[in-house]
């Protein structure tokens, strides 16, 4: 299973799944990340976490460990 | 008949700019009961019949932010009569999620889409009335920045509370809707039509806040349940994930149909900006220099300029109008001093004043061979007490002196401080004694003291708006995330705690920048850990009176402080009270664009003038009973006010003497040290008032040393704690943090100097042992799992 946290800099990629359950997944999904949207990286953080990412048109920090619960392409 | 209206809208959607043109000055700022999320309400201007609510930036109304819950909650049992919807138009899909939530609640809604500006200069183009159409519920274009369409959209929210209905448009696949029906069937006949369908939906997404405030019978719950769980195997996914998708699926939809950008994935100049800002390596330098300017604004100049003309001029003897004649006077000034102070007698006094040792000698013979007599006059007024303890008593030449010298009043405009005008009045008014030194010793000293902040804070709150409403405050936690989540801290924490190595009162109330609760009152509670501007002179004593004025002690001071935080972070991470709320770091970083001036001087007055509002209450009173307890006192076995009382025969000296045993274990168990600590609740640099150098001296390095640490890490001044108050609002949450300081304070001194005693070879048997058993518990706290956050409970 490839996550988003293992996408690189630059890299197009569209969602397949969210993992994980309640608060967490909920919000995630709040902020439109869900099934089937395209997700760009744009750039990790100079402390190598949080992660930018581009999503409907608006830029998105996540953490590596939330990333991770985001199955991609 | 009043009209309410409820603004909602996302986090940097304008939604503050707009209120503001809305409402004009006509507003009042507080807090939602009990939390410390900020409320606002005002009229709307020239309709005094309409109240305008402004409730917090939130994305959607999911049960798990306290935001989120407060606004629902709002809009479920308030019932607004309509609301007014503002959205990004440059960011209409995520911002559209909110509005499909909103128009299911039976509210009439009107929607703004804002930065209409913006999409307009992109050459991107909205069709209202096919969005209006597919939302079902009025749409106005608006620009909340250059006030356009502000009073259009105004008279919309107005005409829709009053005569339609908004009946949303948008339907979830076939199953949904199946299992929506049945709910209502089943378990929501009784309630108003118009709210049927939020519940529903809200129950299918088994949501257990609404659940618990329905009551329904265990019987339809069960058969409810059977439909949710055909729909979840029937779409393979959970419910509230079913949901969720299908209304970004409806936006998407939408929008094809509204909306036509003309050039999708350019780089904007945001976009251009934010790649230089957060570049990975030029964003910590960045991060840095932008740190350094804020505290150089606010705390080294402008900063200091406007605190020492409140702390001199405005409550002190006066200051020149404009500065005019200040120069000039202080150029006299030395003249007649070369002549008239800083005779040989004198110099000779300081001299071996500096020869002994005698703290602030230095200082003051520094100010006479640099010809500055504002440095001398300062030196002075901070030694010359210190000096007469010491045996070299310099203050009958410079008094008899200063009767001659020049008059202030011949320079310029002299307006006299607010203590000299009171005196004067009250001498007018033959007033007594004891009114004579509650009003200038009580009122005017304590509030002054504490007033005298404000100035600084403006300056640093005006920095603040700036930062936060350009867009930089986001990256900020960007960038700082991964260091300052360990410690249960957000990124934005960054913030106070530097503010706080100026002053504690500015620092706590930069904590309002943190969006999460939790992190926001671990910041509130950690920041003034930090040794503030106060704390220096008790730093500077300490070293001078008995570590020889060796170079670690203040670097120490520092890095305890900046330990208490992390280890406090890490401790109370780990506690019940600030587990739980598992919400993840999903932060937008929104586009850059330039703030206007008024919404920053706005922001910068709502902040100044709550903290002064607090001055007014908790500090003067807390003030009174200072000034009260300290001038009142047994001298003889006679009850007496003295307003010159030696501290020892006061009420304060008494309550002191009995307080003093709990500072035996930590090596400074006696009355002046007791006393001073005590009032250091005032001000820190009142410590060193009361606490003279001769104190010290008969004191032990590690009890100089403990003293030290506790004052350090204790509870901050009266004007902290009313920030504290004023940003936690809960008395019980105020309480915990001031607790848990002095708590903190009172250990670590006791480690250090019993296990100090104990390696210098003066160990006391009990006392090692509870030190040690102390270290113990404190390394079982630190290095203890993390209590596992129960995933589906929210905070509140």
């Amino acid at each position: 299973m490839k996550t988003l946290r293992q996408a690189k800099i630059g890299d197009k990629v569209r969602v397949v799944k969210l993992h994980g359950e309640g608060a967490v997944k909920r919000r995630i999904m709040d902020m439109g990340i869900t099934k089937g949207v395209e997700i760009t990286v744009r750039k990790v953080a100079p402390l190598g976490d949080p992660i930018e990412i581009s999503i409907r048109g608006y830029e998105l920090s996540i953490r590596k460990a939330d990333a991770e619960m985001i199955e991609i392409e | 008949m009043n009209i309410r209206i409820a603004l909602v809208g996302n986090p940097n959607s304008g939604k503050t700019t707009l209120f503001n043109s809305l409402t004009g000055s006509n507003q009042f700022v507080g807090n939602w009961p009990g939390v410390t999320v900020e409320k606002k309400e005002g009229k709307l201007k020239r309709r005094q019949d309409v109240t305008v609510t402004d409730l917090p930036g939130i994305y959607s109304l999911s049960p798990y932010t306290l935001e989120e819950v407060i606004s629902r909650n709002y809009l479920i049992n308030e019932r607004p009569d309509a609301i007014l919807n503002i959205v990004d138009g440059s960011n209409l899909e995520r911002n559209l999620y909110l509005t499909t939530q909103l128009t299911e609640l039976g509210i009439p809604v009107v929607v703004a889409v804002n930065m209409m500006d913006i999409v307009e200069k992109n050459g991107d183009k909205i069709n209202t009335n096919e969005l209006s159409r597919q939302l079902g519920c009025q749409v106005v274009e608006i620009s909340a920045l250059k006030g356009k369409g502000i009073a259009e959209a105004a008279e919309a929210a107005i005409f829709a509370a009053q005569n339609t209905k908004t009946v949303p448009m948008h339907t979830f696949s076939g199953p949904v809707e199946h299992a929506l029906a049945h709910i209502e069937e089943a378990a929501l006949h009784d309630l108003p039509e118009n709210s049927q369908r939020w519940y529903a939906i809200k129950i299918f997404e088994r949501d257990k806040k609404v659940l618990e405030s329905l009551s329904i019978a265990p019987e339809v719950l069960e058969h409810i349940e059977q439909d949710i769980k055909n729909v979840e195997n029937e779409l393979d996914d959970d419910a509230e994930s079913i949901i969720t998708n299908e209304r970004y699926v409806y936006i998407s939809s939408i929008i094809k149909g509204c909306c036509k950008k003309k050039n999708p994935g350019g780089l904007s100049v945001s976009d251009k900006i934010d790649k230089v800002v957060t570049n990975r390596f030029a964003a910590l330098p960045i991060f840095a220099a932008v740190m350094f300017l804020v505290y150089f604004i606010s705390v080294t100049t402008i900063g200091t300029w406007a605190t020492d003309w409140t702390n001199d001029g405005l409550f002190g003897d006066g200051w020149h109008l404009f500065g005019i004649g200040s120069g000039e006077y202080s150029d006299d000034m030395t003249e007649y001093a070369k002549s008239n102070i800083w005779t040989d007698e004198l110099k000779a006094a300081v001299s071996s004043a500096v020869d002994a040792d005698i703290v602030g000698a230095e200082d003051i013979m520094t100010a006479i061979e640099e010809e500055d007599f504002d440095a001398f006059d300062e030196s002075y007024a901070s030694y010359s007490d210190a000096l007469a303890e010491g045996g070299y008593d310099i203050s009958g030449i410079v008094d008899g002196a200063m009767e001659n010298a020049p008059d202030t009043a011949d320079y310029g405009v002299w307006v006299p401080g607010i203590p000299v005008l009171a005196e004067r009045g009250l001498s007018a008014a033959n007033a007594p004694d004891w009114l004579n030194s509650l009003i200038i010793d009580g009122i005017i000293g304590g509030v002054g003291d504490v007033l005298g902040f404000v100035p600084q804070m403006l300056v640093l709150f005006i920095l603040l708006a700036f930062l936060e409403s350009c867009g930089y405050m986001a990256r900020i936690a960007f960038v700082m995330d991964r260091i300052f989540r360990k410690f249960g801290l957000s990124g934005k924490s960054f913030i106070p705690m530097l503010i706080g190595t100026g002053c504690g009162v500015p620092g706590v109330m930069a904590s309002r920048t943190i969006e999460n609760e939790r992190d926001r009152r671990m910041t509130i509670m950690t920041t003034t850990f930090i040794p503030c501007g106060a704390k220096i002179p008790i730093i500077g004593l300490v070293a001078a009176a008995l570590f020889g004025n060796a170079w670690w002690v203040a670097p120490s001071a520092y890095f305890i402080g900046v330990a208490a935080i992390v280890i406090s972070g890490i401790i109370l991470k780990k506690t019940k009270l600030f587990s739980g709320d598992p919400a993840p770091f999903v932060m937008e970083l929104p586009a850059y664009h330039w703030p206007t001036f008024g919404n920053i001087m706005r922001s910068m007055w709502e902040r100044g003038y709550s903290f002064i509002r607090k001055a007014g209450t908790i500090i003067l009173l807390s003030s009174i009973v200072i000034w009260a307890t300290s001038c009142f006192g047994v001298i003889d076995g006679r009850f007496v006010f003295d307003s010159e009382m030696e501290l020892e025969s006061s009420i304060l000296g008494i309550i002191g003497g009995v307080v003093s045993y709990i500072f035996i274990p930590l090596g400074f168990g006696n009355i002046k040290a007791t006393i001073a600590t005590v009032m250091g609740l005032v001000a820190k640099e009142e410590v060193v008032g009361v606490f003279g150098v001769l104190d010290f001296e008969s004191m032990t390095q590690l009890a100089a040393y403990s003293f030290l640490i506790f004052n350090l890490l204790c509870a901050p001044c009266f004007a902290a704690i009313g920030a504290i108050k004023r940003e936690m609002n809960s008395a019980k949450w105020t309480w915990f943090a001031i607790g848990y300081q002095c708590l903190f304070a009172y250990t670590i001194s006791l480690i250090v100097y019993q296990l100090g005693n104990l390696f210098t070879g003066n160990g006391n048997v009990i006392g090692s042992i509870v030190a040690f058993a102390l270290v113990v518990f404190m390394m079982f706290m630190l290095f203890r799992p993390a209590k596992k956050p129960e995933m589906k409970k929210a905070t509140h």
